[in-house]
Parts: structure tokens; sequence; C-alpha cells
């Protein structure tokens, strides 16, 4: 690799670090949950494979355990990774003239984590050749992918040795919420998750989980609504 | 655990093949969409501020039934279950850390029933 692509690499295997320690615990979450919900370490291993969204494969989870049908799995668990197209809208400027493989890579290889990195650097030096900025966003992934398969292998594999009668069924909504809480910070934030939960609480009454869907909407809604207000009033 | 208590979709292996492979096609058309398309005009600025509220929009709805009517007991309020969804949210809040949050959560859910013997 030549030296200024072998250097953006590296910057962006850097800047995934603090990922790093992240990574690790949910995928080993992940593998114990879904292997404890009755999956095989195969089939716990195809969703982090194929799928890469640590948020939808436990959304997916959580869903198939309150005994939701297929199609509603299928299509809540998508509603969960809906941001991915903002990723992807939010880089094409960026990363857009890459090669075609390359492009398809990159997003197979699109997590939050390789994002916030990989945006951060292409906003503060937004003049480095694309071959650079595709260099970094691989470097963003190195580290953190492989990590997310083997973590989730390691909680599939070895997590049958946790005892049985812990409250483990409440692992998932922590891991949730521990995602969601840190980053509620304006009232726009804070609108949406109230209409969503209170949205999905009165609508629980609609067949098939589908009330989640619809607070869900309303709740987009709601905070974008918020924002803009918000920012009218400033 | 035997296969009749399984969830349906975990224990009808068609069923939970079609669920990863068709959520991973989504997901990678989700990530491909502008990426795909070489040249691809930015979306207009409130559809993007649509998108960016998905997670905030999906998560506590989600959750939220799993806190309250916890499906192991019975869908009956548990106390615990509750305190220790309270604590992760505001220990999250109050550290901004993902670890830290998922840490206080913990050690209430299994800290609160010794303590209360």
């Amino acid at each position: 690799m030549p030296s200024p692509l072998r250097a953006a690499f590296l910057r962006g295997l850097a800047a995934s670090l603090p990922f790093v320690l992240v990574i690790g615990p949910f995928g080993t979450l992940f593998g114990v949950v879904a292997t404890g919900a009755g999956m095989t370490v195969l089939e716990t291993m195809g969703f982090s494979v194929v799928v890469i969204a640590g948020a939808a494969q436990f959304a997916a989870v959580q869903l198939m355990q309150d005994g939701a049908p297929l199609v509603v799995v299928i299509f809540t668990a998508a509603a969960v990774n809906l941001r991915m197209a903002m990723y992807s809208a939010s880089l094409a400027p960026h990363l857009g003239l890459a090669k075609l493989w390359q492009r398809a890579l990159i997003s197979y290889l699109l997590v939050d984590q390789s994002y916030v990195a990989a945006i951060t650097e292409f906003t503060r030096n937004p003049d480095r050749p694309v071959a650079e900025k595709v260099a970094y966003f691989f470097g963003t992934v190195s580290l953190v992918v492989p990590l997310w398969y083997l973590s989730t292998w390691g909680g599939a594999a070895f997590g049958k040795a946790i005892p049985s009668d812990l409250a483990l069924d409440f692992a998932v909504p922590i891991a949730f919420l521990a995602m969601i809480a840190p980053v509620l910070r304006t009232p726009a934030h804070y609108a949406a998750a109230l209409v969503s939960v209170g949205g999905t609480l009165a609508l629980w009454w609609m067949p098939y989980s589908s009330g989640l869907l619809v607070a869900s909407a309303a709740a987009m809604i709601v905070g974008a609504l918020v924002e803009t207000l918000w920012e009218k009033r400033a | 655990m035997s296969p009749d208590q399984l969830p349906e979709i975990i224990a009808v292996k068609w069923k939970l093949w079609t669920l990863i492979v068709a959520l991973g096609a989504l997901t990678f058309a989700l990530r491909f969409s502008f990426l795909g398309v070489i040249g691809a005009r930015p979306l207009p600025p409130m559809v993007l501020r649509l998108l960016r509220y998905t997670p905030m929009a999906v998560i506590p709805g989600l959750v939220a039934p799993a806190v309250l009517w916890p499906a192991a007991t019975g869908g009956e309020t548990d106390p615990v279950r509750l305190a220790a969804a309270v604590m992760t949210v505001l220990a999250g809040v109050i550290t901004r850390n993902t670890l830290a949050s998922i840490g206080a959560g913990v050690a209430v859910l299994f800290g609160l029933p010794l303590l209360l013997g």
C-alpha cells in the first residue's frame, strides 16, 4: 500500500480504538442472549455476520420472544436501521466516487462506530483524495468488525456456562437503554423518546406488535418538529 | 430448553434464516442507498432530520413493554427490573457512557434482590 494510504488507514484504525472497548461486551452479550433465546451458535453468527447491526439484532430477538410474526420482526428490526440511510447520504459526497466494489464493501461495513469516526475525519479534512478517504474508512472497521464477529462467537459458545436463574431476559432492555440514554441530549431527543414509549404502550392492543411501528413513526415526526421549533426559537 | 418453549421463529428454521437474510438484505440496501448512486443529490434537510431520530423513536418503545410487563414474570411489573431500567437510564444520562450505564443497571438487577434478601 502506498504510504499516504497506509497512513490514512492507520489513522482510521487509531480513531476506532475507543469503540473497541464497547464492541466486545456488546457482541458477547448478543451471543449470550441469542443462544439463551434458543438459537444455535451458527444462527447467532449468521445474525452478526449477515446483519452487523447490534441494535437491530437485539430488536429482532426481543420481538421474536414477544411472539411477533416474521414480517413484523423483519420490518421493525429494519426500521431500527433506517438511520443507516442517513449515514449513507452523508458519506456519499466523500466516498461516492470510489470504485463500485469499494462502495459495496463500505456499505456492508457501515456501522455506527465507523460512520462517526469517518464523518468526523472527512468533515475536518474534506479535500483529501478519495483513495485516502476509502483507506481511512477501512481503517476504522478493521478492528471493530472482526471483534464484533469474535465476541459474538465467544458469547454464543461460552454463554451456556451462565446460570439460567439469572434475570438474563433483562439484558436486552438494559443494553438498549444504555445505548440510548447517553445520547439523550436535546429537548427533541426527549420528546421523541417520550412519544415512542407513550405511543407504544397506548397502542399495545394493536395486533402483531404493529403499535410500535406506528408509535415510532409518530416519534420521528415529533423529534424533527421539536428540533425545527427549537431552532426557530433560538 | 425444550423445542416447544422456543419462540416460533427460532424453532422453525426456515423462518429464522428468512429473517436473518431479509434483515441483512434490507440493512445493506439502506447502507448502499446513497453510496451506491454516484453523484447522489443530497436528501432534503427535513428527511435527514426525520431519519436522525430513528434510534430515539424506535428503541424506547421497543423496550418499554419489556420494562413494565416482563414476560419472565408473566407480565407482572417487577420492582427490581423497573429499578434496574431507571438506574440504567439515569447512569447513562449522567455519565454519557454506555458501559457505565450497563454496569449501573446490572448492579441493580442482580444487587437489589441480594439486598432485599
